[in-house]
Order: C-alpha cells, then sequence, then structure tokens
C-alpha cells in the first residue's frame, strides 16, 4: 500500500457535438482534477493541432507520444473520414507521472476531434473554442489536408510541415513560402539538414578555416532518393549565408547540377541521391579553387569528417553523435516551433530559385 | 591576397547564425582526478551526453590522470561503467565505444615531475601535428590545485603558442579567505584570469540561470526591486537528508562553507545586481563584483548577532527516527561542525540599503527545498476590514529552485461573501508545465563553455575573494564560538535561534 498517488486519466466523449459543449466538458474536468489534487498542473506549452487521415491516426499518435513527454500541450487531434458529416469528440486529460510528495504532475490534455472532408473549410470555428487563450498554436497536418490547414490560418502562429511531402520539392517549397506569409515555419526538411549545418559550420569556424569560405568552388550533397528538399535547402542555406547568386538545377546522369555566383567565381552544386535506410542527408563535400575539401558523411556513432589539404594528403575523424531518428526530428519540430531560427527563410529562397 | 584573408579572418563565422549548438575548437581535456567519485558520477556521463549530442568538438581527446596505476584499458572500462550507471540517458554503443577509443590515461602522483612530462608527451602524440586547445579540469581534494597549477607551469603547459589552455578548477576555491588567496597566488603565477575557469556547478544549473531571466526579460519586476517596495529578502538551501557518507568532508567544511560561501552568495548576487549592459562574461561578472563588495564583512560582535549556527540532534525524517550529527558514522563526537547556518546581511548601496537579506541551509530540515521569497512591504493604507479573515498579508514573490522550478506570487483576493474580506491567494507558474524537455545536467553546460572559453557561469577570482572576505570574519569568530553552536531536532524547520535573525515583525517561510 503506497500513500503516492498513482497516474490516471478522465475522460469524456459525445456524439454528434458542438465546440462549446466539448469546452464546458474540458473546463469541468480541469476544475475537478485541480480540486482534487493540487500537485495536478495542467500543460501549458503551446496548443497543437494535428490533422490526420483517420484511418492513419494511430501511426501519427505514436510518433507524437514519445514527444509529448517532453512538450506538454494542448493536443487537438481532427481525424478526418470520407463521408463523415457530424462531430464526434474525446477528452483525456491526465498524467502519466507519478506526483511524488511535494511535486508536481503534469497533466496532459488530448482532444480529438472525427471529422468528415466538409469540416476542414471552417475548421477554425471548431477548433477555436478548445485553445487555450494566449498559448501559441502550432497546426501539422501530415496527411495533406491544405483545406483545414488554410482554415486555421488565422489562429496559428506555427505551420509544421515537410517541404518533402508534397508532389514536387517545388511545391512543398512554394507551400512553405506562402505559409510563411502568416506564420512561422517549422520545416522538417530543413531540420534534417540540421546536424550537416553544424558540422560544416564547425569546419570553417577556426580563423584560417573561416578564410576559405570565399573560395569554395564546389559542393556535393548526398542524400536518400526522397529527401531532395533538406539537400536543396543545405544548398540554399550555404548560397544565403554567403551571398551567392544561384541559379536553377538540371539534372543529368542521374542526378542535380546548377551553380552559383559568387563574389570569386562560380560555385558547382551537385546533388546525388545515395542508398541508405535513414531519411535525410549521406553526406556533404565542399572543394575550394585551390584543391582543399571538406567531406562528412554517416559512420556508425556519427559522422566520418575528411580533410583534404591543397597538396592531396588526406587526415579523417569520426564527429561523435547518436542520429536523432525520424522521432528526434519531429521532437525537435515542436521544440522549434517556440524557438525562431532567421536563417530559414533566406535559405528557402535560394533554395527555391534552385528549383525554379 | 594575404589582406583580404586577414580581414576575413576577423569577420564573424556566417554560418554560424541561426545554430543553436555553436562551434566548440578541437580539445584535449585532461581531467586530473579521473578515478574519482566527482568523475565517475558527473565528468564522464556529461562528456558522454555531448558526445551523445554531438556537441563534442570533431577532434576531442579526453586523457585521466590519478594516482592509481592503471592501463588505457583499465580506465575505459571504468569510464563505461560510470557512463552506464550514472548518464542521463541510455548509451548508445556507437557512440560510446567512439568516445572510450579517445579515452586515455596517465597514473602519477600529482606532486610527480615525471608525471607531468609523460602528460606533456601524451597531449603531444594525440595532436598528430596539428595543435588542440587545452584544457586541464582539478577534480582532485582541493589541496592538490596549487601544486597541480603550479606543476603544470613548471611543465610548460601552462601555455602553447597558437592555441588556447585553460584551466578548470572545482570548488572550493580555498577554505578561507588567506587560503584563498595563497591559492590565488598560486594559480595566478601559473594562468592568467582568462585561463582560469572556477567551477561553481550551481551557475551551470537551468534553475539558477533563471533568475536572470526572470529579472531582466520582465520589464514589470524591475520598478519594484528595490528598498522602496522591498522588506526583507529570504534565500533558503534547505536539504531534508543528513551527511550521508560524507562525513569526512562534511566534518572539515560545515554548512557555511560547503553551501554559503559559494552557492548562497551566489544566489544572492544574482537577485541583487544591476542588470548588466549585455551577458559577456566579464560585463555580468563585474554587476556580481559589485554587490558582494557592498556587503559590509561582520564584525566579531555582528557575527554573534546576526548569525546562527546549529548541529542536528535526533529526530523524525520521513517519518523515520534518524540520529543526530554527533552520532553519524564517522563523525567525531565532539565536532563543532555546524550543519545548520543561518546569517543576515545588508547590501550597502543605493538600491539596496536598509533591506535585510537572510540565509539560511541546514541539513536534516522538515523538506528539500531552494528558494529566494521577496517580501514587499505592506500596503502603506487598507481601505479594508480585516475582521473576521486572515486580512491583508504583503505580498511574496517566491523563485523555487528545487524541487518544483518555477514563480510563485501571493496576492491578496477578496473572499466569496457579502463583506470585503480578503485573504491572501497564489498565483504560481511553473517550469515544468511550461518547458519539458530535458534539461542538460551542469557540467555538460559548463564543460562546453570552458572548452568554448566562455566564463559567464564561472567564479572570477575578485568575486571569491569579495564571497571569503564575507565569510572569514564569520569564520573566525565561530571559532572563537560566538554565537553559541544550537541545536535542532532532525526533521525540524531548524533551531529556535534562528527566529530572531530575521527581525521583528518578520518570520521565516514555512519548511
Amino acid at each position: 500500500m503506497t500513500d503516492e498517488p498513482e497516474p490516471w486519466e478522465d475522460a469524456w466523449s459525445d456524439e454528434d457535438t458542438t465546440p462549446p459543449k466539448i469546452e464546458a466538458a474540458l473546463r469541468e474536468m480541469l476544475a475537478t482534477r485541480h480540486h482534487e489534487s493540487h500537485a495536478f498542473v495542467p500543460a501549458r506549452v503551446l496548443n497543437s493541432v494535428v490533422i490526420v487521415d483517420r484511418e492513419y491516426r494511430g501511426e501519427i499518435e505514436n510518433r507524437l507520444q514519445r514527444v509529448g513527454r517532453f512538450h506538454p500541450s494542448r493536443r487537438i487531434l481532427c481525424a478526418v473520414s470520407e463521408g463523415r458529416q457530424t462531430v464526434d469528440a474525446t477528452v483525456q486529460i491526465g498524467t502519466s507521472q507519478f506526483a511524488g510528495p511535494g511535486h508536481i504532475a503534469v497533466g496532459r490534455e488530448r482532444i480529438t476531434l472525427q471529422i468528415g472532408p466538409k469540416h476542414l473549410q471552417a475548421l477554425d470555428s471548431i477548433v477555436d473554442p478548445l485553445l487555450v487563450p494566449d498559448l501559441a498554436t502550432m497546426v501539422w497536418a501530415p496527411h495533406g489536408h491544405a483545406e483545414g490547414v488554410d482554415a486555421l490560418r488565422r489562429l496559428a502562429q506555427i505551420v509544421l510541415l515537410d517541404s518533402q511531402d508534397e508532389l514536387t520539392v517545388g511545391g512543398g517549397f512554394a507551400r512553405s513560402a506562402d505559409l510563411a506569409g502568416e506564420a512561422y515555419v517549422v520545416d522538417l526538411a530543413w531540420l534534417r539538414s540540421t546536424p550537416w549545418r553544424e558540422r560544416v559550420a564547425a569546419a570553417f569556424d577556426p580563423p584560417p578555416e573561416r578564410a576559405r569560405l570565399a573560395s569554395i568552388a564546389s559542393v556535393t550533397v548526398r542524400h536518400r532518393e526522397d529527401s531532395l528538399a533538406a539537400a536543396v535547402l543545405f544548398c540554399g542555406w550555404l548560397s544565403s549565408r554567403l551571398g551567392w547568386k544561384p541559379g536553377s538545377l538540371s539534372r543529368a546522369s542521374g542526378r542535380l547540377t546548377g551553380r552559383a555566383r559568387a563574389k570569386r567565381g562560380e560555385v558547382k552544386f551537385t546533388l546525388e541521391a545515395a542508398d541508405q535506410n535513414a531519411p535525410g542527408l549521406a553526406g556533404v563535400t565542399i572543394e575550394t579553387a585551390s584543391g582543399e575539401a571538406v567531406s562528412l558523411d554517416r559512420a556508425p556513432g556519427g559522422l566520418r569528417s575528411l580533410r583534404r589539404a591543397r597538396d592531396g594528403s588526406e587526415r579523417s575523424w569520426t564527429v561523435l553523435g547518436a542520429s536523432r531518428g525520424e522521432a528526434g526530428i519531429l521532437g525537435e519540430g515542436v521544440r522549434q516551433a517556440l524557438l525562431r531560427d532567421p536563417t530559414y527563410a533566406p535559405a528557402l529562397r535560394c533554395a527555391r530559385v534552385l528549383v525554379s | 591576397m594575404a589582406d583580404v584573408a586577414v580581414a576575413q579572418r576577423d569577420e564573424e563565422n556566417p554560418l554560424v547564425e541561426g545554430l543553436e549548438r555553436l562551434p566548440v575548437p578541437g580539445t584535449t581535456l585532461a581531467i586530473f582526478g579521473a578515478t574519482g567519485d566527482l568523475a565517475r558520477r558527473k565528468l564522464l556521463p556529461a562528456i558522454y551526453n555531448l558526445a551523445h549530442e554531438g556537441a563534442l568538438p570533431e577532434r576531442f581527446n579526453l586523457v585521466g590522470i590519478s594516482r592509481r596505476e592503471q592501463s588505457d584499458e583499465e580506465f575505459r572500462a571504468f569510464a563505461r561503467e560510470s557512463i552506464e550507471e550514472f548518464s542521463r540517458r541510455e548509451s548508445e554503443p556507437q557512440v560510446l565505444e567512439g568516445l572510450l577509443e579517445r579515452l586515455s590515461y596517465i597514473g602519477c602522483s600529482f606532486d610527480d615531475e615525471g608525471g607531468y612530462g609523460k602528460l606533456s608527451a601524451a597531449l603531444d602524440g594525440l595532436e598528430d601535428g596539428q595543435p588542440l586547445n587545452r584544457a586541464f579540469y582539478l577534480s582532485t581534494a582541493p589541496e592538490y590545485f596549487g601544486v597541480i597549477t603550479s606543476a603544470l607551469e613548471q611543465a610548460g603547459l601552462n601555455a602553447r603558442r597558437g592555441c588556447d589552455v585553460r584551466v578548470i578548477i572545482e570548488k572550493p576555491f580555498g577554505t578561507d579567505l588567506e587560503s584563498a588567496r595563497e591559492l590565488q597566488s598560486i594559480v595566478a603565477g601559473a594562468f592568467r584570469e582568462e585561463q582560469v575557469f572556477r567551477i561553481d556547478h550551481y551557475l551551470g544549473k537551468e534553475t539558477v540561470q533563471n533568475v536572470m531571466a526572470f529579472r531582466f526579460a520582465n520589464y514589470m519586476f524591475e520598478p519594484l526591486w528595490n528598498r522602496n517596495y522591498i522588506d526583507h529578502i529570504q534565500i533558503t538551501a534547505a536539504e531534508d537528508l543528513g551527511i550521508g557518507t560524507r562525513a569526512g568532508y562534511y566534518d572539515s567544511s560545515g554548512a557555511l562553507r560547503d553551501l554559503v560561501e559559494n552557492h548562497m552568495l551566489q544566489l544572492l548576487t544574482l537577485v541583487c545586481m544591476e542588470p548588466p549592459a549585455s551577458f559577456e562574461a566579464d560585463k555580468v561578472r563585474d554587476e556580481k563584483v559589485k554587490v558582494l563588495q557592498a556587503i559590509t564583512p561582520p564584525t566579531p560582535e555582528e557575527v554573534a548577532r546576526t548569525t546562527v549556527r546549529a548541529q542536528y540532534t535526533s529526530g523524525v525524517s520521513g517519518g523515520e527516527d534518524v540520529p543526530g550529527y554527533l552520532e553519524e558514522a564517522d563523525v567525531p563526537g565532539d565536532s563543532e561542525t555546524e550543519t545548520y547556518a543561518a546569517l543576515r546581511l545588508e547590501v550597502h548601496n543605493w538600491r539596496w540599503a536598509g533591506v535585510p537579506i537572510v540565509l539560511r541551509t541546514g541539513k536534516r530540515l522538515a523538506r528539500k527545498v531552494t528558494e529566494i521569497a521577496v517580501a514587499l512591504k505592506p500596503v502603506p493604507h487598507l481601505a479594508f476590514q480585516s475582521h473576521g479573515s486572515v486580512g491583508v498579508q504583503p505580498n511574496q514573490l517566491i523563485l523555487t529552485m528545487q524541487p518544483n522550478e518555477g514563480v510563485s506570487l501571493s496576492l491578496g483576493a477578496k473572499i466569496p461573501g457579502s463583506r470585503m474580506r480578503i485573504r491572501p491567494v497564489n498565483m504560481e507558474f511553473l517550469y515544468g508545465a511550461a518547458f519539458m524537455s530535458q534539461s542538460p545536467e551542469a557540467y555538460e553546460r559548463l564543460i562546453l563553455d570552458a572548452m568554448r572559453g566562455d566564463a559567464t557561469l564561472f567564479t572570477r577570482n575578485d568575486e571569491v575573494d569579495a564571497q571569503w572576505s564575507i565569510i572569514d570574519p564569520i569564520l573566525k569568530a565561530w571559532r572563537e564560538g560566538e554565537p553559541a553552536m544550537a541545536t535542532y531536532a532532525a526533521g525540524s524547520p531548524g533551531p529556535e535561534e534562528a527566529v530572531a535573525l530575521i527581525g521583528e515583525g518578520r518570520r521565516w517561510r514555512g519548511l
């Protein structure tokens, strides 16, 4: 027998319901729970609104489950089913933590709405009453549902997307740029390039190396077939940070090539598909006009870093680091929702030119 | 051509903008005391976590140095065990193996000249012709800090052309003012101040850094943050546990040296400092030193009046009978070491003159809590009747560091009903409800900062000196028996003698 409060969950559900009924139920459940236990603290990081196809809902919930533990938010999951005419709702509030004496139990609030396609165009009128006022609202629609996202534009401060998910990479970038007019966009394709950007920045950080940024002559990016967006964004990032003027990429011999105009001459881009299990980049090679090179490739336990000197001599090291995996990327995406990366928008602008 | 290269060297790295993880120069970290408890529980797991996150530089090596004779392989096995037991995250086999490959070991006595020759050769051997920065981490018993820094200088390891050499020194930096100055003189003879990183791991905690964020990122509190509105400030660092297995260390240290001289005075500086012009290391530390220097060291008479020292006696803690301090294993039966210390200090400057700042810390108190309570003055005129209620209490702003990090503000609110009766209510904010991401351990942040040369969260020499200048007269008076050692029952809120310390009309917050 222990006096420690157990993890718990309260639930409420209603068929053919309305937003005011759901909101009233949620308010009452929170008040009751708080009255019963002062250890309970409602989660207040952000409102996250997720629009999914009903049949793939479980997969998305599993992905969010691993993220949610570290990001207590009010989550509103809109599961869309073909032909549905009414709104059914389930509300769950609870905690998975033991609240030991003197400790708090951060709650989770989950609202699941069963909706039909007809509800998407006015989704804001359903979701708005359910949001915690004054918290940032993030919208993510991993199965498309652009209509629903557009309906939520007036409510959303952050849109989480994956520019790789559209039919074409150019289309993905265009959608991101369009949404960025009203909200802060967190692009999972961009986050897949983060460790590579960090390591390239580190490679050129010592002052003697920094001076070599001006003499970069070629950039080769190796990527998984379905991660072209991350590769183009990486090139867009280098272009925007280093003041290059990129031109369009063109396909030849199974790879994409293109050029950018830099202060001292031209920089050649090559984007090659590579076999690898994880989505994202597989490697990056940056060469200077005088034959020096910095190369990074995936390796067990991190990245293999290779430096080639002007005389052709080579040195290599392993940069230690565990792979974040797609769950880690999504977690990072949710975390980034509360930060602001000023370098994405300029990189996206250059990336759009590259795929134009 | 050469001019262009020079101009670009002076420029910022344009690729760093927007990145959360800033580049760390290639470094060899040499840990003295690498088989000790701190290395085992904190340093090696922290280094693993940095590796796991990809935060270590690509060229990174770790050399362990301890008296114990053992091979590189034995040291790696020790490191593996400590990481697997104490890391905040499960280790990833390939990252762990990659890290362990970069570990090597030198067994030598810290005063053995030959050992430093071996260390020098080992460091050169790891560089493969390309110089690396060097950081010497002194995680040893304090008596070796001076020995090691001098030996590093004599071996020519205190500087290296074209790269940065740093020394990271654990606490305590001295045991009183004289020993701290003596140690500083030795350290200054070997390293320039900008090479010296004195650790107070408290400053690496997110919770402590949040004190600065709270004060300087919220406009609403600054107008109130002075003697006109604040009545007094209480800083508490209470432990519910006893000394455990640390009798050897604790009995020679005591509560005043263990917590007040460093952690609690650091909290005091963060609460009382002026806003720095920027968050550069020296700008922040300049402001902190000004606060410490504005506290007049107490005279012996003032020590007797404004401090309380006490030892716990047997009592009940968490429902269990527990022994008193003198009955704890390995504590001498006639020990005069305090397990509780309370002080009343004043910061003599324009902002704080006349505002008592009371500090208390102790073992085996009623509960574990670290907090700063800022008590505001009562309202000047009360229009409401207080009859039939507890009445209007002065507002209190509480910054809690542990166990539940957050901020709470007590407010007066009307009790529902036909009469205008007021009682205090709490408005609470808990960081745990707003940020749930796993915070890095303090040592992860501090090791990375030291490798990057960012000294903001490290204690500067004049800070240490100012801290000891306040504490030293108290230590001396206590050695003379003033005030007398008080007692408190284990599991209680502390000694009765502390009640008067806070001043008439005020009371300690409940524990």
